[in-house]
Parts: structure tokens; sequence; C-alpha cells
């Protein structure tokens, strides 16, 4: 009877120890990004280590880590061409709905290699497994992986540099500390970016973490940017008042008579 | 390549290519590129004194320039570029103002309506088809149009006979229309309605292709309404400077796409460009001129059909509907 109880219990610590053994400790090197226009996109660095919790042990090594760092949402449309009498059409739109204007999926190895499926489902871990949702009808919803307007809508937001997946994106520096960059390009959308950072081990979530950061554009570009944005009616005026001074001023520069 | 230009060339690709970023097209370009192509509209504009904007437009969406940023962006370097020639003419006391009046009633709804319709079209994802149908139609017929005719002056020219056409008849259907005004500078008397027609057509049209309409209201107005050369320059530049000035408003209000640092760019280009094309064009005749116009529109006329046709790299694309 006891030998059986202390059995339970035993196999009851050890079930319950993984999730609450470690913990995670992350910083930024700059929580703030500002872009001016002469940014051509950087790098933001990552640091982090595992902790143990009080009176636990680490694992000597075999931890996995994955950082998904998103951007604000945003809606987008795809849009498919299809010959019609000769030429080419839009025939066909989706609209993308509040999906991340940025998604980063770094992690120090492939990431169907770090967790089953199911879990990457659950978790929402790589492009495949992010939802995406797509305007249907009256109702918003993600589709299968391999819908072509889905598929179209992350090949194009690669191509754009705004969407990755960098399996070699996080370095293990020792067992527990480590690094990740989180490549930010020059088209990164103003706002904030989630960041959130989970640790695996043996396909099992471990603990996680979250942090954010802020991209601001600055500069003369984006203050024109703002104000045809904001203040449409008086952004119209002024480009017109400068097209007609820059007119005059040429009539007057070059007078012909 | 001209080895004049090859000097240059550093200035676009090199090290002194100085990248700017164009903040409603959201593109980095070589500002040189963009000085460069306004001065060689603007040149081209001079010599046959167009606006210019069937061409820029075009040369825009080539380099990459989003269709919907570059018709918005062109209505203010157009509105540049012919408020010059418009102070030009009214020194020289050349404009009916009376008649440039009459036109801007059609002219001013005729540009509301192609901004409403513009932005109808954006929603739709068919603005780029739009433009590149009305850029293959419309070059095109007037590309041919220019060549045969002075093709056909050219030789007409060499077998000795009159240069000039036959000179149209001085009464059409048009001149039977009620509403009848009499506009004394250009000595003409028509009904209100062609030209309130003609007004609204340009507008429209000026404002869903990012063109003047200069190259066409001209002729319209010469042939339709028998407008005598010395005000028709003139008063199709007093509709034009004010139909693409209400563009670029509109533009800016409804789909805030005008791009004030492109706009810049050209309009500096565009007003030197255009000092030099029309001197060069003093030196040139008439018909040669005509001739290599026509042949100008005409090859991007078919450039927008070669677009068209040929199946795109990408089959699908994104728009951006709204960010945070």
């Amino acid at each position: 009877m006891m030998r059986r109880a202390a059995l339970a219990l035993a196999i009851l610590c050890i079930a319950a120890m993984p999730t609450a053994a470690e913990r995670l400790v992350i910083s930024l090197s700059n929580a703030r990004v500002g872009v001016t226009s002469s940014f051509t996109g950087e790098d933001l660095v990552l640091f982090g280590t595992i902790e143990p919790d009080q009176g636990k042990t680490l694992m000597p090594s075999g931890y996995d880590l994955v950082v998904t760092v998103s951007g604000p949402p945003e809606s987008t449309r795809t849009r498919r061409k299809a010959r019609v009498l000769g030429i080419w059409v839009n025939v066909d739109t989706r609209e993308f709905v509040n999906v991340p204007s940025y998604l980063a999926i770094l992690s120090n190895r492939p990431v169907a290699a770090i967790a089953s499926q199911q879990v990457l489902r659950r978790q929402q871990i790589g492009l495949a497994y992010t939802l995406l949702t797509q305007r249907i009808g009256p109702d918003t919803a993600d589709t299968v992986t391999n819908d072509p307007f889905r598929m179209s809508f992350v090949r194009l937001k690669e191509q754009q540099h705004l969407y990755r997946e960098a399996p070699e994106g996080v370095t293990f520096l020792t067992p527990t500390v480590f690094r990740a960059a989180i490549p930010l390009p020059a088209n990164a959308p103003n706002g904030t970016y989630a960041i959130d950072v989970k640790l695996f081990a043996r396909g099992a979530l471990l603990a996680r973490a979250g942090s954010a950061l802020e991209v601001i554009k600055t500069g003369f570009e984006q203050y024109v940017a703002d104000r045809a944005q904001h203040d449409g009616l008086l952004y119209g005026l002024g480009t017109t008042a400068m097209a007609l001074a820059i007119g005059w001023l040429a009539s007057v520069v070059f007078r012909r008579d | 390549m001209h080895p004049a230009f090859r000097r240059f060339l550093p200035l676009v690709d090199g090290r002194f290519a100085l990248q700017i970023y164009l903040p409603i097209a959201d593109l980095p370009v070589n500002m040189f590129l963009l000085l460069g192509m306004g001065l060689a509209i603007g040149y081209i504009s001079g010599m046959f004194g167009i606006g210019g904007g069937f061409l820029l437009t075009p040369l825009l969406i080539f380099i990459g320039i989003s269709p919907a940023v570059a018709v918005a962006s062109v209505s203010p370097q157009i509105a540049a570029s012919v408020f010059t020639g418009f102070l030009y003419y009214w020194r020289r006391r050349s404009i009916d103002f009376a008649l440039g009046g009459m036109l801007l009633v059609g002219g001013i709804f005729g540009t509301a309506l192609g901004v409403w319709f513009f932005t109808f079209l954006r929603a739709m994802d068919q603005l780029d088809l739009f433009i590149g149908l009305s850029y293959v139609t419309l070059l095109s017929i007037v590309g041919a149009i220019m060549i045969y005719e002075s093709i056909r002056a050219e030789l007409r020219a060499r077998r000795g006979g009159p240069a000039t056409l036959r000179r149209p008849g001085s009464h059409n259907w048009l001149h039977g229309l009620p509403f009848k005004l009499r506009f004394k500078r250009s000595k003409i008397y028509v009904s209100a309605i062609p030209v309130w027609g003609i007004g609204l057509i340009i507008g429209f049209v000026g404002a869903v292709l990012g063109i003047g309409g200069g190259f066409l209201l001209v002729p319209m107005l010469i042939y339709f309404l028998r407008v005598p050369t010395a005000t028709v320059i003139g008063t199709s530049m007093m509709l034009t400077v004010i139909t693409m000035a209400s563009a670029t408003l509109l533009h800016a209000v409804d789909n805030h796409l005008v791009d004030a640092l492109l706009a810049l760019l050209l309009m500096i280009g565009g007003v030197i460009g255009a000092q030099f094309g029309a001197r060069t064009s003093q030196n040139m005749r008439g018909e040669r001129l005509r001739l290599l116009l026509g042949l100008m529109v005409f090859a991007v006329g078919m450039r927008f059909a070669y677009d068209l046709v040929v199946t795109p790299e990408d089959l699908y694309s994104l728009r951006l509907v709204r960010g945070q």
C-alpha cells in the first residue's frame, strides 16, 4: 500500500516536473526601432537564458527554442490573374483579414523536428500553422495549408521579406543561453510587434515568455505619408499650390517674351 | 549608348546615385532617374506643346510605380508644366476665358466623375486593367492617326501639292444644337452642349488615366467647335490646368495616392526640359514633328498591349486594404 502510494507520487512528480522546472528570461537589444528613409533593414538581437525554477535542475541539453515575431495586423487582398479573351485579368480575389503584417519564426532547428504537427498547430508555430484568416462569404476562416490563395499570399509576403521561417535564427551560446536575430526589413510597417518565445524539449512545450518591440518611422518621408493619409485636403491643397508655384516660377525664370 | 550620355551613368547607377524614398509610392528610387525622366518628358512636351502626361504616366508604371500612384502623382506635374504655358499665352492675350469657363463647367464635373470611377475600379481590383486597356486603345488609335496624317502630308509636300489639308467646312451637325453662345475672342457661335461635353470627356479621361488631355482636346476644339489657332492652345491650357489641379486635390482627398515628392522631382525636370524642347521645335518641320510624336505615342500603346497579353511572371498579386 505504502509502496504503491509512493510510486504514484513519484510518477506524479515526474509528470509535473517539466512544466514547472524551467523559466525563460529574455532581453531585447532595443525595444524601439526608429526607421528613417536611409533605413535599409536591421537585425535586432534577442538574448535569453533558460533558468531553473527554485529547487529544480535543468537538463544538460536537448532544449529547443522557437521565437515568433508578429507585426501589427493588416488586411490584404490576394488577387489571381487568368487569361480572359487573350488578356490577363484579375479574376478572383481573397481578402486576408487581420493577419500579421510581419511574421518571423526563428528557431534553432526546423520547427517540424521540434514538435509534432498537433503541437505546432495548437501553438501556431511556423508559417504553415499560423492562423491566416480569409474572408469567405460573410464569415472569416483559415483554410488548409495548401490552399492556392494562402500559399501565394505567404509566398508573396516572403518575397517582400515580411514573412520568413528561419530554422537557424536561434543559436545556443551555451546549453542554456541563447540568442535570436530578428531581421527587420526596410519595408517593415509601423507599430507594435509581439515577440513570443517558446521553450520545448522532446516535443513538449515547457515554458514561454513574451515581449514586444516598437517600429516607429520618422523623418521627412514619413511626415509626408502621414499628412497624405490623415490630412488629405490640406495635403492636396499644398501639392496643388506647389505645382502652380513651380509653374509660375518657370514662367518667370524662362520668360520668352 | 551615346558617349556623351555615358558620362552621366554614374549618377544613375554608380556611387553618386542618390536614392530617395518616395513616401506614397513606398519605393526607393534614384533621384536622378526621376529628374532625368522629367527632363526628357518635359523636352518632348515643350517640343510638341503638349502636357506629356500620356508618356509620363506609362513611364512611371514601367519603372515599377503602381498605376494608381502614377496616375494620381502625374496630375500635379501636368498642372505645373501647363500652368507655365498658360501664363505665357495669357500674356499674349490668346486665351478665350469665356470659352474656357464653359469648358470648365463640364471639366470639373468630369474630373469629379473620373476620380469617383478611379476609386470604384480600385476597390474592384480592376484599375490596372482599365488603365492598361485605355492606354492601348487611346494611344494606338491616336498614334496611328498621327502617323497616317503626317506621312500623307509629307507625300503631298513632296509631290509639290498644297501642304495644308482641306479646311474643314464651316458648319456641321453640332452647330444645329440649341443653347447657342457667342464667344467673341474665338469668333465662334456654338451650342453650349458640345462645349460642356468636350470638357466632361477631358476631365474624366484626365482624372482616370493621368493625362492632361491636350493631345485630344486641341483637335476636338479645332474640328468640332472650329476654335481658331490663335486661341485654341491657350484656352485648352486653361482647362487642363484647372482639371489637373482639381484631380490632384480629389485624388489626395479620396485615395491618398498623390506622391508630392515624386511630383516635385518630375516638375523640376519637366519645366526645365520644356524650355529646351520649345527651342528645338522651332528648327524642325511640323510634319516631321508630328510623325515623331505619332511613332512615340503608338510605341507606348503597343508596350501596354504587350504587358496585357504576355503571361505575367506571377499570376498572384497583393494589395493592402487596411493597415493598423
